[in-house]
């Protein structure tokens, strides 16, 4: 999955004369946390809610001349070196990314250009689905050796048993040669399926926690 | 004692059929009938025949290209090339001859029990044939062809502009019936059913709570695997008379589903038949609380149909029809004539004996109660 795929394509964004009052109402009006700082579509920074913050007086104090901290551009506080990420990146590279320099968000630069811009909660939300139920269907886990060849045998027994799957993800396993890949399979009936795993040798992990069945 | 009530039967239910080896068959029916029939539950003045839905009843939820498609399935003898993107010719839901006319005979016996309670012939009535709550609007799913809950909703929105209460308590999450209303908030979806981590559909999750001004208006209960009858009840018995009570319903509706049996070969609840006593007393008791006795009852999942599914909703029209039943051997007569064709045994007497105790009991009985208060979150809760 690309980030051109998942990214925000409308931003919304200041520029280095837009005043800190400016932006703390778009921040506000569009309950966002990030605005990029745009001249002539290059990026040149990026404001945060935080930055905002750090910028205005305490609450707790009241000064006279407060109000000139608002009239003041956002070049003036604006972070300069951007973590960026390409349109051409996959998910899981802005997610590591964002991860790994303790981000919110990273907006999305092609060409220096800004493009586009994803947050954590847009992330977040990717992964829901690539790990979610998008289709009605029933979770087959099954625990295999970690070698050659083995989610083809597997994903061959789904094929002799006529049902279609709509998703896979390979887990590591709790012993180390072992890999568990749990599938998504698009029935309400798994158990002749899974007779079939069985039969050929394959661990099916089934919800056993709580007891045996009956 | 009222008998104000009607049961929607008739032996051409079982023309839903895919095929021998298919865990879904209407043949249960014909065993409960026999049942609540020696039982002496039944008079000839209850039982009332289905008719047919209309295309344009059917319309009022499924996409008339999707009930098109399923008529000229249904009259071909080859798979036509469409069928799969319809749901069809799967596993789940084969395609059968006249598969239109007997799945439309449902939705249509439910729409029946509608018009008999909401034109004040009966104050309930009970479909034992409707309840299939996983069909979509264009595609089949998890056996199901025509949504006759779905369908009867809108047909109570529409011709009588109904606030409805629709209280799922099959296995399986009612995805087609929730997904239907999602953002309306003259319906309220409530639905108890096995956790989707493992069992199908996947979803129900708490989370899925209505959408727009439909939002509150979607519950979800979803229980941890291997749950007993006293947390089964109690989550229910906590949580329906509150939403009931805030949500001032108009009709009930109750899919009542019987597969959280332990007995079910398809799901991991280890419910007995108790709770098939205690589920309908519960609704019967609010459906004249709240909506001058309106109250209409319609089946679901139920795949040990030797076993559970007769004497479950043999409790559900006693029920109804005030005509108490207390533990007690199965008729000798019953036992006689359909033993012979069960290959598992028959149980003996009308509510099982206690099952063992699951050995994490205390662990998912405080899971269950964790979720019955995410469940209330953003609910139309009345407190007592």
């Amino acid at each position: 999955m690309r980030i051109e795929d998942i990214m925000r394509k409308k931003v919304i964004t200041a520029s280095p004369a837009t005043t800190i009052g400016e932006a703390l109402l778009l921040l506000r009006a569009n309950r966002i946390r990030h605005l990029p700082v745009v001249e002539q579509d290059q990026l040149v920074g990026l404001i945060s809610d935080r930055d905002l913050r750090e910028a205005l007086p305490s609450r707790l104090l009241t000064h006279e001349d407060d109000n000139t901290v608002l009239h003041k551009p956002v070049a003036a506080i604006m972070r300069r070196e951007v973590i960026t990420g390409h349109p051409l990146d996959f998910i899981e590279d802005a997610a590591a990314q964002v991860y790994e320099h303790k981000i919110g968000s990273l907006p999305i630069v092609d060409g220096g250009r800004l493009v586009g811009m994803i947050t954590e909660t847009d992330l977040f939300s990717s992964l829901i689905e690539l790990f979610g139920v998008n289709k009605p269907s029933s979770h087959i886990e099954v625990e295999v050796e970690d070698r050659v060849g083995v989610l083809a045998e597997v994903s061959q027994v789904f094929r002799d048993a006529q049902v279609n799957i709509c998703s896979v993800l390979v887990y590591p396993g709790k012993n180390p040669p072992f890999k568990n890949l749990v599938f998504r399979a698009q029935t309400i009936d798994p158990r002749p399926l899974i007779q079939m795993l069985t039969e050929k040798g394959f661990t099916v992990v089934w919800p056993t926690e709580g007891g045996t069945l009956l | 004692m009222s008998r104000n009530s009607r049961l929607i039967y008739s032996p051409d239910y079982t023309h839903y059929y895919f095929h021998d080896e298919h865990p879904f068959n209407q043949r249960r029916l014909l065993l409960t009938h026999d049942l609540m029939s020696m039982y002496g539950l039944l008079s000839a003045s209850d039982i009332i025949p289905p008719r047919p839905a209309t295309d344009e009843e059917l319309a009022l939820v499924h996409d008339p290209r999707y009930i098109q498609f399923v008529r000229e399935q249904g009259h071909s003898e080859v798979e036509l090339p469409l069928a799969a993107s319809y749901g069809l010719a799967t596993e789940d839901v084969p395609c059968f001859a006249n598969m239109h006319e007997s799945a439309s005979l449902i939705a249509g016996g439910t729409l029946h029990a509608v018009e008999a309670v909401m034109s004040g012939e009966a104050e309930h009535a009970f479909n034992p044939a409707g309840g299939l709550h996983h069909a979509f609007r264009g595609r089949a799913s998890g056996f199901c062809i025509y949504n006759d809950c779905s369908v009867a909703i809108a047909y109570l929105r529409k011709k009588w502009n109904a606030r409805v209460l629709y209280i799922d308590t099959d296995a399986h999450h009612g995805d087609g019936v929730q997904w239907a209303f999602y953002d309306d908030p003259q319906v309220l979806t409530v639905s108890f059913h096995e956790t989707g981590k493992y069992l199908f559909p996947g979803t129900g999750n708490l989370t899925e709570r209505g959408d727009g001004s439909g939002y509150g208006y979607s519950v979800n209960v979803p229980l941890d695997a291997f749950t007993e009858d006293d947390s089964f009840l109690h989550l229910y018995q906590e949580l329906v008379p509150k939403l009931a009570r805030g949500f001032k319903p108009d009709v009930i509706l109750t899919q009542n589903g019987c597969d959280a049996h332990a007995y079910d070969p398809l799901t991991h609840l280890s419910c007995s038949t108790k709770i098939y006593q205690a589920i309908p007393r519960l609704a019967h008791q609010l459906a004249h609380e709240l909506c001058d006795g309106r109250w209409i009852a319609v089946g679901g999942g139920g795949y040990d149909i030797w076993r559970v599914v007769p004497r479950a909703w043999t409790l559900l029209w006693s029920e109804m029809t005030d005509q108490p039943m207390t533990d007690g051997p199965l008729p000798q007569a019953w036992l006689e004539r359909w033993q012979p064709h069960s290959e598992l045994v028959l149980p003996k007497r009308l509510l099982d004996e206690p099952f063992p105790a699951i050995p994490r009991r205390a662990e998912i009985t405080q899971k269950n109660r964790l979720t019955l208060e995410r469940a209330m979150l953003n609910a139309p809760i009345q407190a007592d």
